[in-house]
């Protein structure tokens, strides 16, 4: 019985690996490869390390799994948070079908803080035409 | 049957790694080449959790956990030089 769920469960997990892969490759920007791939990749994994706890069944190992589980949900979406922050600062291009990018002139660029006052109207535009050269 | 099983569990995995290191070659940016080897290590995490349950060998699990904690801090360095470089 068991190790038939240990199948399923392994099946399952590579599957949504080869499902990220796919994002990875067939996705037209960086930023929505990254999150293609993050979740996608953090569900196959979590699935194909909760196959080893059933096949296993032992305290040991299971706290072992658990951690790692438990890790790599932590850690895998601050990796794409920082990738993304970076790329945004680098000028990675957006997909040219875009139709908002609400990021923009509000990095402010000496300092790499975000701004945001809510007094001032949003638009990129003014923002842009003030401070060009210190927003991003 | 099994041996079906895990051809087919291993195949997956191995087109999905041929699909990032295509994505590690092709990409037209940094950060896409760092994202690539940050999800080839995930997947290199499913391979090692699948030799596991095969082998009967719950001692390659601890790769899984270094494995892990590698990717991270080679991801945030990795992340910091690329912001730090503009």
């Amino acid at each position: 019985m068991s190790m038939w769920i240990v199948a399923a469960l392994m099946i399952v997990g590579a599957f949504f690996i080869f499902i990220a892969s796919l994002g990875l490759v067939r996705m037209p920007d960086l930023f929505l490869r990254m999150s293609a791939t993050s979740k996608a990749a953090t569900l196959g994994a979590g699935l194909m390390l909760t196959a080893t706890i059933i096949y296993f069944q032992d305290f040991a190992i299971t706290i072992r799994v658990l951690s790692i589980i438990t890790f790599i949900t932590l850690t895998i979406p601050v990796a794409a948070h920082m990738i993304a922050r970076a790329a945004y600062f680098d000028g990675v291009p957006l997909w040219e079908k875009t139709e908002i990018d609400e990021l923009r002139g509000h990095y402010y660029l000496p300092t790499h803080e975000l701004e945001s006052e809510p007094d001032s109207p949003i638009g990129h535009d003014q923002v842009q035409r003030e401070e060009a050269d210190d927003f991003i | 049957m099994t041996d079906i099983f895990w051809g087919s569990v291993l195949s997956l995995l191995s087109l999905s790694l041929i699909l990032a290191f295509v994505r590690l070659v092709r990409g037209p940016s940094l950060p896409d080449r760092v994202l690539a080897l940050d999800i080839a290590i995930t997947m290199a995490m499913g391979i090692i959790a699948v030799y596991a349950v095969q082998n009967n060998q719950p001692v390659f699990l601890d790769v899984a956990l270094i494995l892990a904690l590698l990717s991270f801090l080679g991801t945030v360095a990795f992340a910091y030089y690329i912001e730090r470089r503009v």
